[in-house]
């Protein structure tokens, strides 16, 4: 690992105000992705912020009917938080499912969010719950956010507080794990809201995006074999050492069935 | 507040105050290991995947591969050396381990027997499917795992007396 000088700031502006003023500051959250990139010397940042002590960061409130998660927050207190198994049960499941307990106790949504890996669970989500990433500066759109492979709509050096999501009538993720790792293969969120249905998928792609024709087929028949009927282009998806573009296409049928099941 | 290149950090570590120098880089398990000459913590990859370093922070398991030492700096850290009482007989979770064969290298043990506290003291009953799941992250080359998971809910069963 480089050399680089450790931060922990007290509060956000602290936080901000140390990675402006840096030359290549990171932020540090559960460090589960960044501590192994720095390992391996794919990542050399000049600072390293920790944002640990930041306790603007923490907590899961409901904001006029939105669940607000706190950008810290772990997966493991995502998925044992009783406002979100109460309200939001989908997305304690998918938080449950994230890698493994120890990475759980660390990893956060925020991290996982800013990351932006094409096989991450959480970015599904975002899509299908109509959610806005609160940052130090503004409002992101969850369609707008995520814009590439590994890329989002962040400026450098800001700094993501919260998400919000909307509580959708009824709710399902559904992923085929890589066994290693657990990160999605594929991964189909359905989200039955009162203005209509979003399927957004993970893990397939270079980044997740919402499938437009499975929204519209569902809208017209809500049923496992209309989700199984709807025909997944391969162009676009991922052939990796793990699956080939065609499974992948496969594996996106399967889930996205599965997934209004659950529903 | 910004971390020289060797300062000494101060932390708890199975009950003892104790204090070592560590870089910002030094990873937990080099500072329990290098520093503190606590080897019973291991390290099995470099891609925060096998949980042969999982110690508990705070009484919380995590991948002492990917925790910083300073992130340790004033918190309380428990590791395999913590487990036995003093006059050296084992925790349940150890005696459970070795009554059921769950090692055969000992290699990932370590981790495995720190998991499976943590798994142990969740209010969630035990099944073996739970205990297979509680064991994602922490990968063993040797035992097939059966043995562990027998271990595992013999030690949680043990632990609850
Ligand atoms: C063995 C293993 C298995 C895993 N399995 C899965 C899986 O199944 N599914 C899955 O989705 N993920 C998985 N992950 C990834 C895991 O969820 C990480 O926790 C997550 O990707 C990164 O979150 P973090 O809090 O650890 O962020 P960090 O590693 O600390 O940071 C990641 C990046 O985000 C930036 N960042 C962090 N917080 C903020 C913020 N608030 N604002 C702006 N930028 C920020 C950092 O600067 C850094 O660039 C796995 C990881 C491991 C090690
Ligand atoms: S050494 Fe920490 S997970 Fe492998
Ligand atoms: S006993 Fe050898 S790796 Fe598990």
């Amino acid at each position: 690992m480089y050399r680089f000088t450790y931060h922990q700031p007290a509060d956000l502006d602290e936080a901000v105000q140390i990675a402006s003023s840096s030359e290549d500051g990171s932020y540090l959250a559960g460090g589960m992705t960044l501590i192994p990139t720095m390992k391996f010397r794919l990542a050399g940042p000049s600072d390293l912020i920790d944002l640990g002590a930041v306790e603007a960061l923490r907590g899961i409130t409901d904001e006029g009917g939105r669940l607000r998660i706190g950008a810290a927050s772990t997966h493991a207190e995502v998925a044992a938080s009783a406002l979100v198994t109460g309200r939001l049960p989908a997305l304690a499941g998918l938080a449950s499912r994230i890698g493994d307990p120890a990475v759980r106790n660390r990893g956060t949504i925020g991290g996982s969010i800013a990351n932006a890996d094409p096989a991450a669970d959480y970015p599904a989500a975002l899509l299908a719950l109509d959610a806005e990433v609160i940052t130090n500066r503004r409002a992101i759109a969850a369609a707008d956010f995520f814009t590439g492979f590994f890329s989002t709509a962040l400026d450098p050096g800001e700094l993501v507080t919260a998400i919000r999501f909307a509580v959708p009538a009824q709710a399902a993720y559904q992923k085929a794990p890589n066994p290693a790792s657990r990160f999605a293969l594929a991964g189909v969120f359905v989200a039955r809201h009162a203005d209509g249905t979003r399927v957004a998928v993970t893990g397939a792609g270079q980044f997740a995006t919402r499938y437009p024709a499975f929204e519209a087929a569902l809208d017209a028949s809500f049923t496992p074999a209309t989700a199984a009927g709807v025909t997944v282009e391969e162009a676009g998806l991922m052939t990796d050492l793990h699956a080939s573009a065609a499974y992948r296409a496969h594996l996106i049928s399967v889930m996205a069935k599965r997934a209004v099941a659950a529903c | 507040m910004a971390t020289d290149p060797s300062a000494s950090i101060a932390l708890r570590v199975n009950g003892k105050d104790v204090e070592g120098s560590a870089e910002a880089r030094t990873l937990l398990v080099d500072f329990l290991r290098d520093t503190l000459r606590l080897t019973g913590t291991h390290i099995g990859c470099d891609t925060s995947q096998c949980g042969a370093c999982v110690v508990h922070l705070d009484g919380v398991a995590v991948k002492s591969c990917t925790v910083l030492a300073v992130q340790a700096a004033g918190r309380e850290v428990r590791t395999i050396e913590g487990l036995a009482d003093a006059d050296g007989s084992l925790h349940p979770m150890q005696e459970a381990f070795r009554q059921h064969h769950g090692l055969q290298c000992g290699f990932c043990t370590p981790g495995m027997v720190m998991t499976a506290i943590e798994l142990a003291q969740s209010a969630e009953p035990l099944t073996p499917e739970r205990v297979r799941e509680g064991l994602e992250g922490n990968i063993c080359r040797c035992t097939g795992y059966h043995n562990i998971v027998q271990a595992v809910l013999a030690g949680a069963a043990a632990m609850r007396q």
